[in-house]
């Protein structure tokens, strides 16, 4: 007798409990506290900051735990709830060059106004496994600097007083920036809803695609003209009142990426930009994002778009991790209602092929018979 | 009572699922042209905007569509400072700006081609025009056809905008480019999407 | 209202922010009136991935009520995993009352069928549909296609229908089959079976459908025509199968294989199973039905 399968309500909620229970583990060893992954797994939680576009330390690291660590998984944790958070306004954008600044390298000047400041990198630690940290060993306090007396100018604003580099950007005043987390994405795209989408984008993706753009597929000569992670300000205009409200602080990091550039018919020689900023401390993904920016002006430019990177549709449609794991997942659901429309004209078609097959057979002896 | 006390009052009483029941009414009516939905009056806006067409804005308005306003409308401080505080919604400055239009005098209407139309690529672009009519039955009939009809239906809005059958052939013409319509009548409602085409109009 | 309040996060009524569903009703209100046009949309992220139906489920609760009934089906089944997954959704965060029934549901959430039982005016079926764009496998660049709906150019489709013929001998496309609603927009029906395509010719139902990953609603309004495309000398034509299902003996339904043991026997059953349950439930049999005189009796769940 044949007995159908039943009880998905059941299955679900005893997945769900054991899944709860494997992402507690050894209920001997502590269990993590939010403030202990905010602390001490800070560039994780910024990673999910930066692609789930929600800026809240605790909740980031609420969706690390909750997410077994699955990064993925915790960037979608977090754009699902930021989705139905309601919108109250737009905060004025965000001056970089008044950062308040832990770290800060140009590649392209030995020295320059502010210095280089390395901070908190492991650019230069030797990648040797600590047996001390795992043994909990105690950490020195950080030498401190005093505070820098002004703020340090962008590289960008020095190329640009001198006039070797284009204008940054060429929106119009009144431009109203886009929102692609409120309106639908459309091809092709203005410069800021690209950068917005590139912010969100998944960090391995644009990795990527910024390596192939080094290793020749579109090629546009970097250089980091400047990389600075630290605190920036952000303020809200309130019609009712006279001035700018402040909300607090943001940890962000910029890119900006000096790109080589012959010049046109209407355009001197000069160097172009890349762009890239995302929430908290990842050089690596604002670098890439940086990279892609640029490439990504192939047209505005006047480039032959030859590869991936430059290909707008293509990098912004399967940038997004989220969207790019659901839908590479969702091929375990059930599929079989289709597959069983597959199934019927595949058997009806070879059926088809073995009858004529037959019949060719029956000629052939026939005609060797004669 | 002043501008002020009568701009915060009149909005929905329970906003989550007042919205809900107005929104269910539109899409059934923009779904089966030409029936009769009818609503409660779940808002309460100036008195010139009627209950129903105040019902519909609330519902579908907001911060991200500009609604423009006809003469009459225009004219009243207490609308546009009601629909400001309710919906957030930015007056539009032109007819062909407009997301929605609040029409509380079809019959002196500017033109349909005058509004939004959308493109051939973003047919959906296009102006949705709410117009305040006295009630569904009085006018001269109009029998319906198309998306959503069966066979036939018939309205009979009175005091719409002139050569409207006229104008709307040309407007069916313009597929997929057009505007649709949201008849607001006290205490129901009905719809006239692009798809629908007015076949015969009897005195 | 606050379906669920804890300290650190909250959630609204059928989980959506009131901006969110006004958006996308106001989408769904131009779908309605340009039947078979994809309508883009600001979709959102959803508590369930893309790809699990953010789109439908979109859809669902921007139009769901406290007086609303919902079915939700996957595959024709009520019981599959992922229907019961967002079937419980809505009945956490909406409140809302559930049915498998769908003479009972006002809105029916589906992925990949059309119920077997014909649908009626009032009623609304939410499609769940991965990529909307019909064109889409035959030109992968959204600013092309568009102009191709644009300008009512379809000259492609049918030429890959064609090869398909020249291939193959037939169309072989055997779900997600292309059809033209109302004479001017081609629509992708969402991958149900072609079985299911002549159901959504002239239904009295309303027929809206959510693409969430890919940001699109469209909709066919009911009494709308839905003509699969095809040629003169090859019509559209729908799977049939040559045997009646094996529970309740049911023919000219979509039926689900079902493998039995690993020397190749297997036995076909509705894929609509409240179909199948209420044909069971009036006495009808299959020729490998239970031999049991109670036919609505819950069956166990099998290991």
């Amino acid at each position: 007798m044949y007995v159908a399968v039943k009880g998905g309500e059941a299955a679900i909620a005893n997945a769900h409990r054991l899944l709860a229970d494997r992402r507690r583990g050894d209920r001997s060893v502590p269990a993590l506290r939010l403030d202990q992954i905010v602390e001490q797994l800070a560039l994780g939680v910024d990673r999910v900051m930066s692609e789930g576009s929600l800026y809240d330390r605790e909740l980031a690291a609420l969706a690390v735990v909750q997410a077994r660590g699955d990064m993925i998984e915790a960037i979608f944790l977090v754009r699902a709830y930021r989705t139905t958070l309601p919108r109250f306004g737009y905060t004025n954008p965000v001056d970089t060059g008044a950062m308040q600044i832990e770290r800060r390298v140009s590649a392209t000047y030995k020295d320059l106004p502010g210095g280089q400041v390395l901070g908190p990198t492991f650019d230069y630690t030797h990648r040797l496994l600590d047996p001390e940290l795992a043994a909990g060993a105690e950490v020195e306090t950080p030498a401190q600097r005093p505070a820098e007396p002004e703020a340090m100018p962008r590289v960008s604003a020095i190329l640009a007083h001198e006039g070797l580099i284009e204008a940054d950007g060429d929106m119009p005043l009144d431009h109203v920036p886009g929102d692609i987390t409120r309106e639908p994405l459309q091809f092709p795209m203005a410069r800021d809803i690209r950068l917005q989408a590139l912010s969100r984008g998944d960090e391995g993706f644009l990795l990527a695609l910024g390596y192939s753009t080094q290793r020749g597929y579109a090629r546009n000569h970097p250089f980091v003209g400047e990389v600075r992670i630290g605190e920036v300000e952000l303020e809200l205009d309130v019609p009712e009142l006279p001035f700018a409200v402040p909300l607090g602080s943001i940890r962000v990091t910029e890119c900006q990426m000096v790109n080589q550039f012959k010049g046109s018919a209407k355009a001197p020689p000069q160097f172009t930009r890349g762009y890239g900023l995302v929430f908290g401390q990842s050089e690596r993904k604002a670098m890439a994002m940086a990279l892609c920016d640029r490439a990504l002006r192939a047209s505005e430019l006047g480039e032959d778009v030859v590869a991936a990177a430059q290909d707008e549709e293509f990098v912004i449609s399967h940038s997004d991790n989220v969207q790019a794991t659901g839908f590479v997942e969702h091929l375990k659901l059930p599929h079989y209602v289709d597959f069983q429309a597959e199934l019927g004209l595949v058997r009806r078609m070879r059926a088809e092929y073995e009858a004529r097959e037959n019949e060719e057979k029956a000629e052939e002896k026939r005609e060797a018979a004669e | 009572m002043d501008i002020a006390t009568q701009s915060i009052d009149g909005g929905f009483a329970e906003p989550v699922f007042n919205a809900q029941a107005v929104f269910r009414a539109i899409m059934d009516a923009m779904a089966r042209p030409g029936t009769i939905q009818n609503l409660p009056p779940l808002a309460r806006p100036p008195a010139s905007l009627s209950a129903t067409a105040g019902a519909v804005a609330l519902s579908l308005c907001d911060n991200d569509t500009p609604v423009w306003l006809d003469p009459p409308l225009q004219a009243e401080t207490s609308v546009k400072a009601w629909l400001g505080f309710h919906t957030g919604a930015p007056l539009a400055n032109t007819p062909a700006d407009a997301h929605f239009a609040l029409i509380a005098n079809p019959k002196e209407m500017a033109a349909l081609d005058g509004f939004a139309q959308g493109t051939q690529e973003y047919p959906d672009r296009s102006t949705t025009l709410i117009l305040l009519v006295d009630d569904l039955a009085s006018g001269p009939s109009l029998l319906l056809e198309g998306p959503g009809i069966e066979n036939t239906s018939m309205i009979a809005p009175p005091g719409m905008p002139r050569h409207f059958v006229e104008q709307w052939k040309q407007n069916n013409q313009r597929f997929p480019r057009g505007v649709d319509i949201i008849l607001a009548a006290p205490g129901s409602l009905s719809c006239l999407p692009r798809t629908t085409r007015i076949k015969t109009m009897e005195a | 209202m606050n379906a669920q309040s804890t300290d650190i996060a909250t959630y609204n009524f059928a989980y959506l922010d009131e901006q969110t569903k006004r958006m996308i009703r106001r989408a769904i209100l131009k779908g309605i009136a340009i039947p078979g046009y994809q309508v883009p949309f600001a979709s959102r992220e959803m508590p369930m991935p893309y790809g699990w139906g953010t789109g439908g489920v979109q859809v669902t609760a921007s139009i769901i009520g406290p007086d609303d009934v919902l079915k939700v089906i996957d595959q024709g089944a009520d019981d599959t995993t992922n229907a019961v997954s967002i079937r419980a959704f809505f009945k956490k965060v909406a409140k809302v009352a559930v049915t498998t029934e769908t003479a009972k549901a006002s809105i029916i959430q589906t992925r990949h069928r059309i119920p077997e039982q014909p649908l009626s005016a009032g009623q609304v079926l939410v499609f769940q549909v991965p990529i909307p764009e019909p064109l889409r496998f035959l030109e992968p660049r959204e600013t092309e296609t568009r102009k191709m709906h644009a300008l009512e150019e379809y000259g492609l489709m049918h030429v890959k229908l064609y090869e398909d013929i020249a291939r193959h001998g037939r169309i072989a496309t055997t779900y997600a089959y292309p059809v033209k609603v109302e004479g001017r927009y081609v629509m992708d029906p969402s991958p149900t079976p072609k079985f299911d395509n002549p159901k959504m010719h002239r239904s009295p139902a309303l027929q809206l459908f959510g693409a969430g990953r890919e940001k699109r609603i469209y909709a066919v309004p009911p009494f709308t025509d839905v003509v699969s495309l095809d040629f003169e000398d090859h019509p559209f034509e729908v799977q049939t199968f040559d045997q009646p299902c094996a529970l309740c003996g049911a023919e000219n339904v979509y039926l689900d294989e079902v493998i039995l043991d690993d020397h190749g026997g297997h036995m076909f059953v509705c894929s609509d199973t409240d179909h199948c349950e209420k044909r069971r439930a009036d006495g009808h049999h299959g020729h490998l039905a239970p031999e049991t005189h109670s036919a609505s009796e819950k069956m166990e769940p099998a290991e």
